[in-house]
C-alpha cells in the first residue's frame, strides 16, 4: 500500500527513510542523544529507538529551550533524523534546521501535516519526502 | 512581511555581519511564528549559553568574532561549567575549556554573567507588561505567569538574535489576545496541609504540564497562598512535562484576579477535575528508583532561592549527613553570595552540603560515575535526570531529602498523600 499525504513545507528539502512515528511530543534536550541518535526520554513511547537517518514524526517538541541546540549538534555529528514531520508548527525544530543551514549548509527538511493526516503515519512504514511537501508513505 | 527600514538595514548588513545574521535568522522564523512584523523588546535572557558541543560553541564564536553586541539589558542562563569550581567535580578538561570559551563569547557581546536559570531571583527583574525575549523554559513560564511580562518560549540560538537586534516576531504571548486562559483545572479533595508541602507544587505542575501540552492552564483559587518558590516549582514542572509558557492561578498571578477576566468571558476549552488519585499517580511518575539505595541529594532546579537557603539551613542546623549520601545545591553566584552573607551557608557546610554555581547537574557533566540514585525536590531534575544522566531518581519534599541524607537511605513521609 502506498499513499500520498500533502504537507506544508516549513524547511524545504527532500529525504527518504524508515518512519519513526509517535503522537507524543519530544524534548530533544534530555530526550535525544546527539552522540547516538537514540531517543533517550525513558517516558517516551519511542525510547530506545535510533532516529538517525529516519523520518521522525512527532506532533511537536516540548520541554527545554535547548532542544534546538541538541538537534543542531546532532546535525554536526551526523546523528540527526533525515527529516522531521510534525502536526503543529514547531518553532524549535525549524530554528534548529535554519541554524544548521547557516553553520553547516545542512538544513533538515521540516513538514507540517494536519492532525488527520499525521494520524495516518506509523513506525515501520517507509516515507519519501518531496521538496513540495508531499509525503509518500509505503507499508513495508 | 512588513519590515521597518531599521529591520531592512540589519538584513542588508548595514550594521555589521553579526546583526545581519541575527536578522536573517529572525526573518526566516517570522512566518513560522505566524507573524508579519517584529516588535521591540527591552530585555533578554539567553539560554544559548548552555554548552552542548562544538556547534553551539561555533555559533557563539561566530557571532562574537563578527562583533555582535546586545542592544537591550541581557542576562545569561546557566553555562556548561562552574567556572571557578569545576575541578572539584568530574568535568572533563576539554569540556570545561570549550564551555568556558562559550561563556567568554557571550560575555563579549555585552551580556551580564549571571549564569542562572532563575534570573528573576537576581537584582533586576522584568515588570508587568514588559516585552522581553527569554529562553529557558522554566524562566519563561515564571516571567510570563508570576511577573506578567511578555515573552514567547524562545529556543536556544534565537534568544541571542533577539538580544542583538532588539526585535522579536509580533506573535504569541507578546500579544494580549493570546494570553487568555484555555483549560481550567479544579482541585477536588486536596487537604489544606498538602498545599503547604513544597513537593505538592512539582507534582501538580507535572500533572498539568502533561495534560495541557501547549495550552494555557488556569488553576482555580487554592485554599493557600503559594509563595514564589512554590510558583517556581509549579511552572518548571509544567514546562518540563509539557510546553507550558504561561499559566494563571486565580487570585495569585497578576493576570488572573478572577475567573471571568482570565477567560475573557469565553468558556474554557475543557475543564479537568484533579483528584488525589491523579496527584498520587503523577507523583509516582516522578520517581524511577524502587529501592532504598541513595547516592546523592540534589536541590536547586531551577536555581535555589535565598528563601530556600534559609529554609534548608534551618532544617540541617546542628545535623550531619550520612557519609554515604552526598548533598548538593545548585544556585547562582549572586544568591550564593547573599546566602553566605545572611549566614545560611555555615549550617549547610557543617551538615556536609556543597554548593555549585553557574550550572547544574543536567548541563555540566560534573557527577562522578559512582552516582546511580539521586533524590530531589525538583520535578525538573526528576524529569530529566533519567534520560540525561542515566541515573534513577526519587522525588520528595525538601524535608524528605534532608531526612534521607541523614539516615543514609530513602525515607519519605507520604502520610499527606494517602488521604
Amino acid at each position: 500500500m502506498e499513499h500520498i499525504i500533502h504537507g506544508t513545507v516549513l524547511v524545504e528539502g527532500a529525504a527518504s527513510g524508515p518512519l519513526l512515528a509517535s503522537d507524543t511530543p519530544l524534548s530533544f534536550w534530555g530526550g535525544y542523544s546527539q552522540f547516538t541518535g537514540e531517543v533517550i526520554d525513558r517516558r517516551h513511547p519511542l525510547s530506545g529507538e535510533i532516529a538517525t537517518d529516519c523520518i521522525l514524526a512527532i506532533p511537536a517538541s516540548r520541554g527545554s529551550s535547548t532542544t534546538t541546540a541538541v538537534l543542531l549538534e546532532a546535525v554536526r555529528r551526523g546523528t540527526a533524523p533525515a527529516a522531521l514531520i510534525t502536526s503543529q508548527t514547531d518553532t524549535f525544530l525549524v530554528l534548529a534546521s535554519i541554524v544548521a543551514d547557516e553553520l553547516y549548509q545542512k538544513p533538515i527538511p521540516v513538514v507540517v501535516l494536519d492532525i488527520e493526516a499525521f494520524a495516518l503515519l506509523s513506525s515501520g512504514q517507509y516515507a519519501v519526502l518531496n521538496p513540495d511537501g508531499n509525503v509518500i508513505v509505503r507499508d513495508r | 512581511m512588513n519590515l521597518t527600514l531599521s529591520d531592512q538595514a540589519d538584513l542588508h548588513g548595514e550594521r555589521g555581519k553579526a546583526r545581519q545574521m541575527a536578522m536573517r535568522i529572525l526573518v526566516r522564523m517570522l512566518p513560522v511564528f505566524g507573524a508579519e512584523k517584529f516588535l521591540d523588546i527591552t530585555a533578554a535572557h539567553i539560554d544559548s549559553s548552555l554548552f552542548q558541543g562544538d556547534a553551539t560553541l561555533k555559533y557563539a564564536q561566530r557571532l562574537s568574532e563578527w562583533g555582535a553586541k546586545v542592544v537591550v539589558p541581557t542576562t545569561l542562563n546557566v553555562s556548561g561549567v562552574d567556572e571557578h569550581g569545576w575541578k572539584r567535580w568530574s568535568v572533563p578538561e576539554d569540556w570545561a575549556e570549550k564551555a568556558r570559551r562559550q561563556m567568554a563569547a557571550y560575555q563579549s557581546m555585552g551580556c551580564r554573567p549571571t549564569w542562572t536559570c532563575a534570573p528573576y531571583q537576581e537584582s533586576e527583574r522584568p515588570v508587568f507588561g514588559q516585552q522581553i525575549a527569554w529562553g529557558e523554559s522554566s524562566a519563561v513560564v515564571f516571567v510570563n505567569s508570576v511577573l506578567g511580562a511578555r515573552t514567547a518560549r524562545y529556543p536556544d540560538l534565537l534568544d541571542i538574535c533577539a538580544a542583538i537586534t532588539g526585535r522579536v516576531p509580533a506573535a504569541g504571548l507578546h500579544l494580549e489576545e493570546n494570553r487568555r486562559g484555555q483549560v481550567l483545572y479544579r482541585l477536588k479533595g486536596v487537604p489544606h496541609t498538602l498545599l503547604e508541602d513544597d513537593s505538592f507544587y512539582g507534582v501538580l505542575g507535572h500533572l498539568i504540564g502533561t495534560d495541557a501540552g501547549t495550552f494555557i492552564p488556569v488553576i482555580e483559587r487554592l485554599e493557600a497562598f503559594p509563595g514564589e518558590d512554590h510558583l517556581k516549582a509549579l511552572g518548571a514542572a509544567m514546562a518540563s512535562a509539557g510546553a507550558v509558557a504561561l499559566y494563571h492561578l486565580i487570585g495569585v498571578t497578576p493576570e488572573a484576579p478572577a475567573m471571568e477576566s482570565v477567560f475573557r468571558g469565553a468558556p474554557p476549552l475543557r475543564t479537568v477535575t484533579i483528584t488525589m488519585e491523579m496527584l498520587r499517580a503523577a507523583r509516582k511518575e516522578l520517581t524511577t528508583a524502587d529501592n532504598e539505595q541513595l547516592d546523592m541529594i540534589v536541590l536547586g532546579s531551577p536555581h535555589f532561592s535565598l528563601n530556600e537557603f534559609a529554609a534548608l539551613s534551618k532544617l540541617v542546623q546542628g545535623k550531619c549527613r550520612h557519609e554515604r549520601v552526598q548533598f548538593l545545591i545548585t544556585a547562582s553566584r549572586a544568591v550564593r553570595a547573599l546566602a553566605d552573607r545572611a549566614g545560611y551557608l555555615e549550617a549547610i557546610r557543617r551538615f556536609g552540603g556543597r554548593v555549585t554555581v553557574d550550572t547544574c547537574i543536567l548541563t555540566s557533566p560534573m557527577l562522578p560515575s559512582s552516582i546511580h540514585v539521586l533524590m530531589t525536590n525538583s520535578a525538573k531534575y526528576a524529569y530529566y535526570a533519567p534520560g540525561l544522566l542515566g541515573t534513577r531518581v526519587v522525588y520528595g519534599s525538601m524535608e524528605d531529602c534532608v531526612g534521607s541524607a541523614i539516615s543514609g537511605g530513602v525515607t519519605i513521609d507520604s502520610a499527606q498523600w494517602s488521604i
